[in-house]
């Protein structure tokens, strides 16, 4: 419906400016000339192309031929870019990970420091590639240490949408907060921050749908919204028709000068849970993100720093029972400093506030990694966790992480 | 309300159409393409520069900026070959701008105008960070500059018809100016013919073979890979048996392995502007060169 006023207003617009090419002898003449330069500069062009070529020829007649890529080439031409991501460590723990738990906060997702010993990390398979002209997709599969697959994000993109929207549907990492997005290999340590294990299970995913927006103006402005079915941790599946959980979200960034680059935002999820640990009700997360980045010049070969911190706050409230009303809050602050082209250190600090209880969990952890390539990472972290009443758990980490294949997006 | 959604609505797009026939607006993945756009354009285009000649174009992280110019570009000019493979797709995709998606008249390579040397014959991430397409290094030849200023100038015709005549009538004065330029350089740099020079980084692959010098050996023990000590001795009894005149290295790289091979073999450590903005003379492309030949000449002497 909405082509044909949109079409009409275009020629409408094209006319004027077409018209007064035809209304004297000189425009043509003028329009001739430029046609006559334009296929000088082509013939021009196509010429020294052809030189090219021909020294390209001189040249690859002297050197042997390269092996032709195999006839079966036809069929794997359109193969999606495929990127694999290995990895693994080795826990020295001193409380058994058996018994971990937050205090104050109900579990779910995927939370704790990992069993002991060697360990073999999520192995991680991407598959990604345009659909056709108009849509991409993405798949991310994480194969357990138990040998289980999981889907972690299956999702398709309409790359051509209008006004900067971007919409995305599937199975995909939400956008709330800073570090979600980020796949586990990217994280600067080991495991998630608490506030993430105690909030949003580690990660928070959604299958549903997703909407951004990005500003038309020269600074970054983001907002997003999505809506999804609400099965994961804080929510419950439900087995409701309509969307189960929501989320809005809006990020905005810059430069300060060359050296400084920034990028903070709030968000909003709201989900429902049903027989949660005892719990049936409403959960809404707010969350405060932040991130700076230090580079001289701009140029993260040699040093830079990173500082980032998110706060949380999450509010429940029980349907029928009102005891079970609960805010909780909790936050992280981190900093990595990349000291040598290819070694960095790091230090994080996590806090969290149950509300229900006295008993406030803490966390400290040091890391230090060394980088030979941008294709590989091995790293040492130690921690002094305090999530429980009693003993503080003393970890050290010991992880490697490969990459494979298609070379990776460096987010921001 | 829905009056106030409207006018509002209308008065976007108003600006948006006022924007797009006040300046073609460009977003240049690296200092040599934005130079070339303003050469080519004046001022009838908006040239904002996504990286400067002090950082490591490998390096180069998708930041907000960089998403937000993206978004209202009406060309993204990258240099292709896997340069900017680590964020110029995110960068785009992120942007939500469907006029720069590659394949489209709004994305331009300049890589894919021009030859491209030093293919790897093994396409293997043992043999480092390799760009299986060749060296995308290509600005630092003159000549290159030259074979992506024509097709640049028939790309800004086709986006903005209008001013068509005006790019061509640039481009046939950049060229009449940078061919002058360009037989001074080579007179100039008659005596680097022949020139053995060490690399940091092999990106001067365009310039030594434009140049007629010769690569005796690289710093990086593989592409994108730090120097290390063991590869630096190998590099000094490399030198014992073929000395070299002068260590190059790019304005955006530390001098700390440079420094120690000057210090160890009869070798002078020539810092190169790279790109526009590389050095205070690299001020536009033609101080770009004229800067690269005087620096060669003094590490030569």
């Amino acid at each position: 419906m909405s082509r044909f006023p949109l079409a009409a207003s275009a020629v409408a617009l094209a006319l004027p400016a077409a018209l007064p090419a035809w209304s004297g002898t000189d425009a043509d003449l003028a329009e001739i000339r430029i046609q006559i330069q334009q296929l000088k500069s082509q013939y021009e062009s196509r010429i020294r192309a052809l030189e090219d070529r021909l020294k390209d020829a001189e040249a690859a007649a002297q050197a042997p031929a390269p092996a032709k890529a195999s006839s079966s080439a036809s069929l794997s031409a359109f193969n999606p870019a495929i990127s694999a991501i290995l990895g693994g460590t080795y826990s020295r723990l001193t409380r058994d990970p058996a018994g971990f738990g937050i205090a104050g906060f109900p579990a779910g997702g995927e939370t704790g420091p990992g069993k002991r010993g060697f360990n073999l990390g999520e192995s991680e398979l991407v598959l990604s590639a345009n659909a056709d002209p108009h849509f991409a997709g993405k798949l991310t599969l994480a194969f357990t240490p138990e040998n289980e697959i999981a889907v972690e994000e299956a999702y398709g993109q309409w790359v051509t949408a209008p006004f900067g929207l971007s919409p995305k549907f599937g199975r995909f990492l939400s956008g709330v907060g800073y570090l979600n997005e980020q796949h586990a290999h990217a994280w600067d340590f080991v495991d998630a921050p608490l506030a993430y294990q105690a909030f949003l299970g580690g990660q928070y995913a959604n299958d549903g749908v997703q909407v951004r927006w990005l500003a038309p103006t020269e600074h970054f402005l983001e907002l997003g919204a999505e809506l999804g079915n609400g099965g994961n941790f804080p929510g419950t599946e439900r087995g409701v028709n309509g969307a189960g959980s929501g989320a809005i979200h809006a990020h905005s960034g810059g430069d300060i000068g060359n050296d400084h680059g920034w990028r903070a935002g709030v968000s909003w999820l709201r989900t429902r849970a049903v027989d949660r640990e005892g719990f049936s009700g409403k959960s809404g997360t707010a969350i405060a993100d932040f991130v700076w980045k230090y580079a001289p010049n701009g140029n993260s070969r040699d040093t830079s720093f990173k500082l980032q911190g998110e706060y949380f706050q999450r509010r429940e409230r029980g349907d029928t029972d009102a005891s079970l009303d609960a805010r909780a809050s909790g936050w992280y602050l981190q900093g990595v400093y990349q000291f040598l082209p290819e070694w960095r250190v790091g230090a994080r600090y996590d806090r969290l506030d149950p509300g229900l209880i006295d008993f406030r969990p803490k966390r400290s952890s040091l890391m230090v990694d060394y980088n030979p390539s941008e294709f590989s990472r091995i790293r040492l972290q130690f921690a002094r966790s305090q999530t429980q009443p009693g003993a503080a758990d003393n970890e050290v980490f010991l992880q490697y992480i490969l990459s494979l294949g298609a070379h990776g997006a460096h987010k921001y | 309300m829905r009056s106030i959604i409207r006018s509002f609505l209308a008065g976007t797009a108003l600006l948006a159409t006022f924007g797009a026939h006040a300046a073609l607006s460009i977003f240049a993945t690296v200092p040599e393409w934005g130079a070339l756009a303003e050469e080519l354009g004046g001022d009838k285009v908006k040239v904002y520069v996504a990286t400067n000649a002090l950082q490591d174009p490998h390096r180069v992280e998708a930041k907000p900026s960089l998403i937000a110019r993206a978004r209202g570009a009406d060309l993204v000019l990258a240099t292709g070959a896997e340069l900017e493979v680590g964020w110029l797709p995110l960068v785009v995709q992120q942007a939500a701008n469907a006029k720069v998606r590659p394949g489209t008249a709004g994305y331009f390579e300049a890589a894919a105008q021009v030859p491209l040397l030093g293919k790897p014959t093994r396409l293997d991430r043992a043999e480092g960070d390799i760009h299986p397409g060749g060296d995308p290094h290509i600005q630092t030849d003159p000549r290159n500059i030259a074979r992506v200023a024509a097709p640049l100038a028939q790309r800004l015709a086709e986006l903005d018809p209008p001013n068509a005549a005006f790019y061509q009538a640039r481009l046939a004065r950049f060229n009449e100016r940078w061919n002058a330029a360009l037989a001074k350089w080579q007179k100039d740099a008659a005596p680097l013919k022949g020139a053995a020079v060490v690399v940091q980084h092999r990106a001067f692959t365009y310039l030594i073979a434009w140049l007629g010098m010769s690569e005796v050996a690289a710093l990086e023990p593989k592409p994108g890979m730090e120097p290390t000590t063991a590869h630096l001795s190998q590099v000094l009894q490399t030198l014992e048996r073929q000395p070299a005149k002068m260590v190059l290295r790019a304005a955006y790289q530390g001098d700390r392995a440079s420094q120690w091979l000057a210090q160890r073999a009869k070798v002078n450590p020539v810092v190169l502007p790279f790109t526009v903005g590389g050095s205070e003379a690299a001020k536009d492309l033609f101080g770009l060169f004229d800067d690269t030949v005087q620096r060669l000449l003094k590490g030569l002497a």
